[in-house]
């Protein structure tokens, strides 16, 4: 396969996952913005916070409205996150990389991308929203359908899957480093209701709500959320899933080619230093810090991938 | 020319039916418009959604535009394809040995049948590719010769395409579209398949590997990336065949070949399917601006270690000056009249020519030597006064810039419009592809239609729409 093939297969499917993940927290955003009482519209600073779009915002708008952080973070093309430009760089990606697509991942893309810009060509109206939303939910998971369905499970795909993961374990990364101080022991004591607005909006902005009553029951507190995100093996969302699949496609790619390039060493150290632990002992180190080391090593983790299988020299 | 003279292909001059339409008549009589109409909104939503889309230059990316698709089909006799085909076979073959003594001993011009200046004067001959014969002795591996019919024994050729002729995925995506929609009148008619072209193409490509490849050859399609107008058709064809889609960054040459950026290093091509011009093929032999090409393959194409298909060069075959002596060409390298004829042409460079062709600008099409795609060309019969007298300035100005040919009444075929049937003026562009293991023809071709009542500008960049093409097995 070309480096650039796979280059393109990795970015499709990171703007694929950006896309969606921008618009679960828009989704949360309105969610909790409606169901909680008082007038202001400071949720919409920690969303954009977590979808990290707030400084480009901040940069062109001089003050946050949810009008405004919608229409930021669904589609305008200033914003390289938005969901319309994620969506439309997924496509472009996808038309580079056509030759390794299945006839049905293209299509999917492709119709995900007429729909897209036909749903965001104009402002979305607060009454529109759940419709576009469910639209944009859909269409993505169409994509990932097809590609489930349909892909081989050679090479191309075990690139599809890293894109996928490398997003999804950065995306939830930085949610927890939004939200993280809310989770420190120090916060469990106060249990206001305050915080279980904040819980809330973590678990839906990861598309946990059910998933986390399935496994921890109906008491929310933080030491299990922080569990259920940073180290539960069954969440699909959580930073040990994540890091584990890319290990897992990292380790197939290795066994494929024969090699044993840096990347899968530094993808086992993730798993092995960061992921084996209890929540105890990430509490004990630091979260933030914690968060933050694992994100960092995300980045790097994601350079040398490009580095080791030549995306771009 | 009235109109009543006009050959259409479905009712011929005097509206009695032709054969081979009767099962599609008697099919259509059957259908209800409504039915049809929906067919035709159906066929549009599938090329959208298939993204069988091309660019327009000079727009930005959002704009990727259909090509117009007519439902109806345009049908021709087995008999009448294969006579066509021999006609296309001799000229392919000797564009071929044309090609390789213009870059060699230039029996040609030695024997007097053709000017010198022919080829010293003109841009598309490549110096580059004096005393090179390239690997399997072919020059232009995929030819694309442009036919209009004005008769039911009458066909000319407009053109030839023996640089890097495109339209085949329309071909391709036309008749499956047609599969899937109307699968009733293919078992009505036994269609001749036009599928197997990918698996020709592969083959044909992989036959013309260089002598040094040792192995399977590596074949791989050269684009010049996302926003080429053609790009849907790289990928398409590159996906078909099965091997890689490359752009010039993906390629270095090392170690005397030239190779590809694999996840797992560098890997040898042995033969280019090489869909950029020559000029931005390779910037140290050419174009040095070019960001497209590959630098330094020349040096290893002249050394055999890598087939480019097309050949570099192959323009000064196709070119319109060129045109006006294939008759004699063909003659000259098989020893046999053309079979297929041209359309009668005047050279402006000639003073006889030139002033018969000022005296009768309103009756003439007169084109650009260098042109494509419909521009720069005046259409005289449709032109207005202001048009042609702008044309005679740039006549006189640079004679040797034009040709001019009498407008021919082209064929027609019936279209779907919303009242029915309704006559429009088509071409036709058969593919084929030539390797040392022989010419291989596809059934058909490439249809296109001029969309406007009367128009006969059939350029999908102006306007004009393509058609699946059926050959009749007899």
């Amino acid at each position: 396969m070309l480096g650039k093939t796979a280059n393109g297969l990795y970015w499709m499917f990171r703007y694929l996952e950006r896309a969606e993940n921008t618009s679960r927290l828009v989704e949360t955003g309105q969610r909790i913005g409606l169901t909680r009482l008082g007038q202001d519209d400071d949720e919409w600073g920690s969303v954009m916070q977590s979808a990290s779009v707030l400084n480009g915002y901040n940069a062109s708008h001089d003050e946050v409205t949810k009008d405004a952080a919608i229409d930021w973070m669904l589609r305008s093309k200033d914003n390289p996150a938005s969901v319309l430009s994620t969506i439309s760089e997924a496509r472009q990606n996808a038309r580079m990389v056509r030759t390794a697509l299945t006839h049905e991942v293209w299509e999917a893309m492709n119709g995900c991308y007429m729909a897209a810009r036909e749903a965001l060509a104009r402002k979305v109206s607060e009454r529109d929203l759940p419709a576009v939303l469910g639209l944009i939910r859909q269409r993505t998971a169409l994509v990932r359908g097809a590609t489930h369905g349909t892909m081989l499970r050679n090479d191309i795909y075990n690139f599809v899957r890293i894109g996928t993961f490398l997003e999804r374990a950065d995306a939830t990364g930085r949610i927890l480093d939004v939200k993280y101080y809310v989770l420190l022991p120090s916060a469990m004591a106060v249990g206001s209701s305050i915080d279980n607005v904040h819980w809330e909006t973590i678990l839906r902005s990861v598309s946990a709500r059910g998933g986390f009553r399935m496994a921890y029951g109906s008491q929310v507190n933080a030491h299990d959320i922080a569990q259920f995100l940073i180290l539960d093996r069954r969440m699909p969302r959580s930073l040990n899933f994540c890091a584990t699949k890319i290990h897992a496609n990292l380790r197939h790619l290795a066994t494929d080619y024969g090699t044993e390039p840096q990347s899968l060493v530094m993808s086992q150290t993730l798993v092995d230093r960061f992921l084996k632990h209890d929540i105890d002992s990430v509490f004990d180190y630091g979260l933030h810090e914690y968060i933050q080391t694992v994100l960092s090593t995300l980045g790097r983790l994601g350079g040398q991938i490009e580095k080791d299988y030549r995306f771009y020299e | 020319m009235s109109e009543t003279n006009i050959f259409d292909e479905m009712w011929g001059r005097d509206e009695a039916l032709r054969a081979p339409y009767n099962e599609f008549q008697s099919w259509f009589q059957g259908e209800d418009l409504k039915r049809l109409r929906a067919k035709q909104r159906e066929a549009e939503e599938v090329f959208r959604l298939t993204g069988i889309t091309f660019n327009v230059y000079g727009r930005s990316e959002a704009e990727e535009r259909l090509i117009p698709f007519d439902i109806i089909p345009r049908i021709i006799s087995g008999r009448e394809w294969q006579k066509l085909c021999k006609g296309i076979e001799q000229r392919v073959r000797a564009i071929n040995a044309f090609l390789h003594d213009i870059y060699n001993r230039q029996e040609i011009i030695k024997a007097g049948r053709l000017p010198l200046e022919m080829i010293t004067k003109n841009e598309a001959f490549l110096p580059q590719m004096i005393g090179m014969t390239p690997p399997g002795g072919i020059y232009t591996h995929i030819v694309g010769v442009d036919l209009v019919r004005t008769g039911p024994d009458q066909f000319y050729v407009l053109e030839d395409n023996a640089r890097t002729p495109s339209g085949v995925s329309y071909m391709l995506e036309n008749r499956e579209t047609m599969l899937q929609m109307f699968p009733e009148l293919f078992s009505r008619n036994r269609v001749q398949p036009v599928q197997n072209y990918p698996a020709n193409l592969r083959r044909s490509l992989a036959a013309c590997a260089p002598n040094r490849c040792e192995g399977k050859p590596t074949v791989g399609v050269l684009t010049p990336g996302i926003y080429n107008s053609a790009y849907f058709e790289h990928a398409f064809l590159a996906d078909q065949m099965g091997v890689e889609l490359v752009e010039g960054h993906d390629l270095r040459v090392i170690d005397g070949k030239v190779a590809m950026r694999t996840t797992q290093g560098y890997k040898a091509v042995d033969v280019l399917y090489r869909r950029i011009d020559d000029d931005f093929l390779d910037p140290l032999n050419f174009n040095p601006e070019s960001a497209l090409g590959v630098p330094g393959i020349m040096d290893v194409y002249r050394s055999g270690g890598i087939t480019i298909a097309n050949a570099p060069g192959t323009g000064i075959a196709d070119d319109k000056a060129i045109y006006s002596y294939m008759p004699d060409i063909v003659e000259f390298y098989t020893g046999e009249k053309a079979i297929l004829e041209n359309v009668p042409t005047w050279r402006c460079s000639e003073p006889d020519s030139l002033a018969y062709v000022l005296d009768n600008l309103a009756d003439l099409v007169v084109k650009e030597v260098h042109g494509s795609g419909g521009y720069g060309m005046l259409i005289g019969p449709t032109a207005t006064k202001k048009e042609i007298e702008e044309f005679r300035r740039k006549l006189k100005a640079r004679p040797g810039n034009y040709i001019a040919q009498p407008t021919l009444s082209l064929s027609t075929v019936p279209i779907f419009t919303k009242s029915g049937l309704a006559p429009r003026h088509v071409d036709l562009r058969p593919f084929v592809l030539c390797s040392p293991e022989g010419i291989d023809i596809t059934p058909g071709g490439l249809t296109r239609v001029a969309l406007e009542k009367g128009s006969l500008v059939v350029n999908s960049s102006q306007g004009g729409g393509t058609k699946d093409t059926w050959v009749l097995e007899d």
